[in-house]
């Protein structure tokens, strides 16, 4: 079941219109850069996780 | 570019591409096996760890192309060149499912390559041939990239400025990458690969913090980008327009799905020591992936820079007016390692499956472990000086085009391998007239655009041509199992089983 939490990457960056604007903005990059940064940043966690739940 | 050639630049150069020419070839003796077995030469022994094959998969994807085109689409057209950053969230997730499962069945049965995979699979040696021209043809022109990415930061130093300066400087390098691959196979990209990202790790860290300390802030160089964009016409842009985001979606799924079935990345993951190696790896490369993000932004910052360079030229104009002139030396180093270390692993990937899926089953099928790993050394030779020919000899535009081709083929042996891995639903000869319609619509469709990869598709707008003709690949496939099941047509063997793919 966890593994169905690989969708969420496919989910969050390929429906472009999520993230598609530039505001709100961080540390001067418009929201389009910093929610792709932040998505490579999550991934390692969740697939910690994902692996986590690997029957032994 | 420039008259003088710039002697610091080059000596600091020279330092770091002399030291990696020595680690090349002592490189043989690293792990020490028998260099006479294919799998030895050409996948390492399979005894790569995860500190390994991070630097080796890492420097292996993250190419010195990768570090000048990235940032030269940025400049030219903004936000849509970032599709890169998707492209890569996506990737790992496939690589977690997928290459452990891969890793498995091949160590389980001795396959090398990819296309040994399919025919064990499968039981048809056509489709297993069609998996591995599929793979050469791909990989060929994204050689070619390399050597170009190296010929720039050659100019960049002024080689330009003498006669075929620039090309000789090529030559050199590539005659001595040739050599060292030659005697040590993948052992030596993979310690190189130790070198060069370290390298590019350092030269990117200093590119993000300083350039826009000289710039005013990334406030101000989004900024500076988002006006040129707007001077240009309003087609481009720091955020997409509206038209763009299914050409962004598109490209990033269909890049992500290609990008495990290329030779180099796969002979990366069976050079591995065990799955948990792999899967250690999908949540380390990301890493990679924040460098690739922040590379891109070069694009933005040459903007802002003023950086007098046009196409692949601005990343190195971009180093050399912001650094003093012995880092711009020690990052034209680190893009010229980014060259040499895919390079070698391309050429590796694809000498595999001339070796294993073409020469074996075609012309000499006894062959003793020491005429495979002969034909496999000879193979990476003869791959390389035709991508160098390549690049000496025809405009810059072939490779450029050929290589958005060759990911458009690539993504054809998908459904083969990929739903392979899980299922064996699919007939051999259904997934073979797939494969086939994919690959002459994909490279009509790409034709009819003057070589471009994005098709209109009516109600959906421009779409990756990759991905149209993978889902036409898909359907038939699917409709010719359904009939072949229907009319109960014999099945070709599976010499695998489903515990195969599991972990030990």
């Amino acid at each position: 079941m966890r593994r169905l939490l690989l969708l969420v990457p496919f989910v969050a960056t390929l429906i472009v219109p999520i993230y598609n604007r530039e505001q709100p903005a961080l540390w001067g990059f418009p929201f389009f850069y910093w929610y792709l940064f932040l998505w490579l940043l999550l991934l390692p966690p969740l697939l910690w996780f994902i692996d986590r739940g690997r029957k032994p | 570019m420039s008259g003088a050639v710039h002697w610091t630049a080059w000596a600091v150069f020279a330092f770091f591409f002399a030291s990696v020419t020595v680690i090349g070839f002592i490189a043989s003796r690293w792990k020490a096996g028998d260099l006479n077995q294919l799998h030895e030469w050409g996948l390492g022994g399979r005894r790569f760890g995860t500190i390994v094959t991070w630097f080796l998969l890492g420097g292996d994807l993250y190419t010195a192309y990768t570090v000048i085109a990235v940032p030269a689409l940025v400049y030219a057209v903004g936000a849509f060149g970032f599709f890169a950053l998707p492209y890569t969230i996506i990737a790992f997730p496939i690589f977690f499912a997928l290459m452990p499962r891969l890793w498995n069945v091949c160590h389980r049965h001795g396959y090398i390559t990819v296309a040994d995979f399919a025919e064990g699979r499968y039981g048809n040696r056509w489709l297993a041939l069609a998996v591995a021209l599929t793979g050469v043809l791909a990989t060929m022109p994204y050689i070619a990239l390399q050597l170009v990415g190296m010929q720039v930061v050659f100019e960049a130093m002024g080689f330009g400025s003498m006669t075929q300066g620039a090309e000789i400087a090529l030559i050199a390098a590539f005659i001595v990458l040739a050599l060292y691959t030659y005697t040590s196979g993948l052992r030596a990209p993979a310690l190189i690969a130790f070198v060069k990202d370290t390298m590019i790790y350092i030269f990117v860290i200093a590119v993000v913090i300083v350039i826009p300390m000289q710039l005013g802030g990334y406030g101000a160089v989004f900024a500076a980008a988002k006006e040129a964009f707007a001077a240009k016409g309003g087609a481009t842009g720091i955020i997409l327009q509206p038209g763009q985001a299914m050409g962004f979606a598109s490209l990033a799924l269909g890049s992500a799905m290609a990008l495990m079935l290329y030779p180099h990345a796969s002979t990366g993951v069976l050079a591995a020591d065990s799955p948990k190696t792999i899967r250690r790896n999908a949540m380390l490369l990301p890493a990679y992936s924040v460098m690739l993000g922040l590379i891109a932004l070069m694009g933005y910052m040459a903007i802002a820079a003023h950086v007098q360079a046009k196409g692949n030229a601005i990343v190195p104009a971009l180093v050399m007016q912001s650094f003093p002139e012995w880092f711009a030396g020690f990052c034209f180093a680190a893009i010229a390692l980014g060259a040499l270390v895919p390079a070698a692993i391309m050429s590796i990937g694809a000498a595999n499956l001339v070796t294993r899926n073409i020469w074996r089953p075609y012309i000499n099928g006894n062959m003793s472990p020491k005429q495979e790993s002969t034909v496999a050394k000879v193979t990476s030779l003869v791959v390389k000086f035709g991508a160098l020919a390549f690049v000496v000899f025809l405009p810059l535009e072939y490779a450029i085009n050929l290589q958005l081709l060759g990911g458009i083929w690539m993504l054809q042996v998908f459904p083969a391998i990929v739903f392979g891995l899980y299922t064996r639903w699919f007939r051999a000869n259904a997934l073979l007239a797939g494969w086939a319609l994919g690959m002459s619509l994909g490279t009509t469709l790409s034709w009819m655009q003057g070589m471009k990869p994005m098709f209109p598709i009516p109600g959906l707008g421009t779409v990756y041509i990759g991905v149209t003709a993978l889902i036409a690949n898909i359907i038939l496939a699917a409709l010719f199992t359904a009939i072949a099941n229907g009319l109960g047509m014999d099945r070709s063997k599976d010499s695998t089983a489903a515990p195969d793919y599991a972990d030990a």
